[in-house]
């Protein structure tokens, strides 16, 4: 696995406002790598200093083996690119923007047809831009990402503003973009969607890189707590739990118990006291934290605020 | 590349005519206006004022001429702007498309269409006309090219500037049309009053109007050099300005 995309100290200023600070990450190859944050953390802009379409203040992008402001026409010919919130030609059907985009690349481009099939718009293709829904043309827009057959792919904000079922739709998609070996970079403040796509993520937050690793060891990492929550008439069982050596609270209310701790063997634990003295439970639930939690806990905020 | 700029040619004039007011208003209302002034005043002509009369001999052929130029341009200038509020200019230079190519493709579409109308517009004369038209139309087609393709420069210095899609028609017909009233086209520049003959010598309308005027008439290009010069001198700093502020989102 050798890097495709390399960063190290980038830094990028509108003004007086300081978009990007001091990033540094590198992405491999055929790996989906995630950059995620709120809206305003500097995900956007440094995605387009790496696609060539800003240039950076200060430090080292290598996409490719390519500098993406000194090369930039040889960088578009082989990257893919979607852009946050763009548009096209009201009236251009899907079939023409097809064309269009594949006539703009020196090598010979994928068939269009097929792209479109494979993506779902084949019923589409004589359809204007504006007639077509918020999906399909995010569909359109991994289809002109990947008319060139790019080595990497990059998805800026791919599924904002979209209904769970499309969005889902989406998702297949990209596991389908790596598992043709393609590599894939993209940006989203969604974090089920890091989770569920992203082989590793870096966090994002004021134009800072504050932590990066794979999401389960980022959980692993910032966030081992661990909480059961049961329901039981037995009447020893409260005394059963606090022995628990894991356990580190447990509260009760009613039938129910919560019980808190940290560690992935909380949850054994549980299980190993429940049986070794027979209580009957009638309900068993664990509550895993998520990157959601670890955004929290590493910002003090959710992303969401 | 040049398969590209082709193609992007091709759709951008496909997209601008299924535009329902874009053919219709960009084509059909100069050509309409021409026909019916044409006929207003048309009708009191006699064959013997035809001769002194020169603004229906001249004039007003060239002003129609310049209404096709100006409003191609206002055209040009919208497009523009829309399409950098909706990130489609950005979306085009995220590929090995140089940028220079997507904006001659909008220049050449907008002489297309300036050929188009001034094309339907001699159809229109030949019919109701009610002097016929003796003029050189090819040479003046060419010459109508030109200044439009100046004006075209122009365009795009009011594209960087304009804040809003909203505003973009609006500012550019505030900034063009006034042009006419000092062109020469209703008082002769000779008649002008000092200061008002200062500002027409720097409204490059006014080398268009001197152009089109001449050609019209059947003077040769080299009466002309000229404003040919002007107008190649305004495309050259407008579009070195425009390489300056010009802004892609």
């Amino acid at each position: 696995m050798h890097p495709v995309i390399q960063v190290s100290g980038v830094r990028k200023t509108y003004g007086s406002t300081v978009a990007v600070d001091d990033v540094s990450f590198e992405v491999n190859n055929g790996e989906i790598f995630g950059l995620i944050g709120p809206n305003g953390a500097g995900k956007t802009t440094t995605m387009e200093c790496i696609e060539g379409l800003r240039t950076r203040d200060r430090g080292a992008i290598s996409v490719l083996g390519l500098d993406p402001f000194k090369d930039v026409y040889k960088l578009q010919e082989r990257i893919g690119v979607q852009l946050q919130q763009a548009q096209l030609q009201k009236r251009i059907k899907v079939w023409e923007a097809v064309d269009l985009w594949a006539s703009l690349y020196r090598k010979t481009a994928l068939d269009g047809t097929r792209l479109l099939e494979q993506l779902g718009l084949a019923d589409k293709r004589n359809a204007w831009f504006m007639t077509l829904s918020g999906g399909q043309k995010q569909r359109l827009f991994i289809a002109l990402a990947l008319i060139n057959d790019p080595e990497v792919v990059f998805l800026d904000e791919l599924t904002t503003g979209l209904d769970p079922q499309s969005r889902r739709a989406i998702w297949e998609l990209v596991r389908g973009i790596r598992e043709r070996g393609k590599t894939v970079f993209l940006t989203t403040h969604l974090m089920e969607e890091a989770e569920r796509l992203c082989d590793r993520v870096a966090i994002i937050e004021h134009g800072r890189i504050i932590d990066m690793d794979t999401p389960a060891n980022l959980v692993k990492r910032h966030c081992p707590e661990r909480t059961v929550i049961l329901a039981t008439n037995d009447p020893t069982a409260a005394e059963q739990f606090r022995a628990i050596p894991r356990a580190e609270t447990v509260t009760r209310g009613d039938s129910q118990f919560t019980i808190r701790g940290r560690g992935d063997d909380l949850v054994t634990e549980v299980i190993h006291c429940l049986s070794e003295n027979r209580i009957r439970v009638t309900d068993f639930r664990t509550i895993l934290p998520n990157l959601e939690d670890v955004f929290l806990k590493l910002t003090g905020h959710s992303i969401r605020d | 590349m040049l398969r590209g700029l082709w193609k992007l040619t091709w759709i951008e004039t496909k997209v601008f005519l299924r535009e329902p007011l874009g053919a219709l208003g960009t084509i059909g209302i100069p050509v309409l206006a021409f026909v019916v002034v044409g006929r207003m005043m048309g009708a009191r002509l006699t064959p013997a004022s035809l001769a002194t009369n020169n603004f229906i001999g001249v004039g007003l052929p060239v002003l129609a001429a310049v209404l096709i130029a100006i409003s191609a341009v206002l055209s040009l200038v919208t497009i523009i702007s829309i399409y950098r509020e909706g990130g489609i200019l950005k979306r085009l230079r995220a590929t090995p498309l140089r940028p220079q190519a997507i904006l001659t493709a909008h220049v050449v579409v907008k002489l297309l269409l300036t050929a188009a109308t001034l094309g339907l517009m001699v159809l229109a004369g030949k019919r109701y006309y009610p002097i016929g038209l003796h003029a050189p139309l090819f040479q003046f087609t060419i010459a109508l090219l030109i200044s439009t393709w100046s004006i075209l420069s122009i365009g795009f210095l009011i594209a960087s500037i304009v804040p809003t899609a909203r505003f973009a028609q609006p500012i550019g017909g505030f900034i063009l049309y006034p042009m006419i009233g000092v062109s020469g086209l209703f008082i002769p520049l000779a008649s002008m009053p000092p200061p008002l003959h200062a500002v027409a010598r720097i409204v490059p309308l006014t080398y268009a109007v001197s152009l089109l005027e001449g050609i019209w008439k059947g003077d040769a290009w080299s009466a002309h050099l000229g404003d040919l010069a002007a107008l190649a001198l305004v495309f050259v700093v407008c579009t070195a300005l425009s390489a300056k502020v010009f802004r892609w989102e």
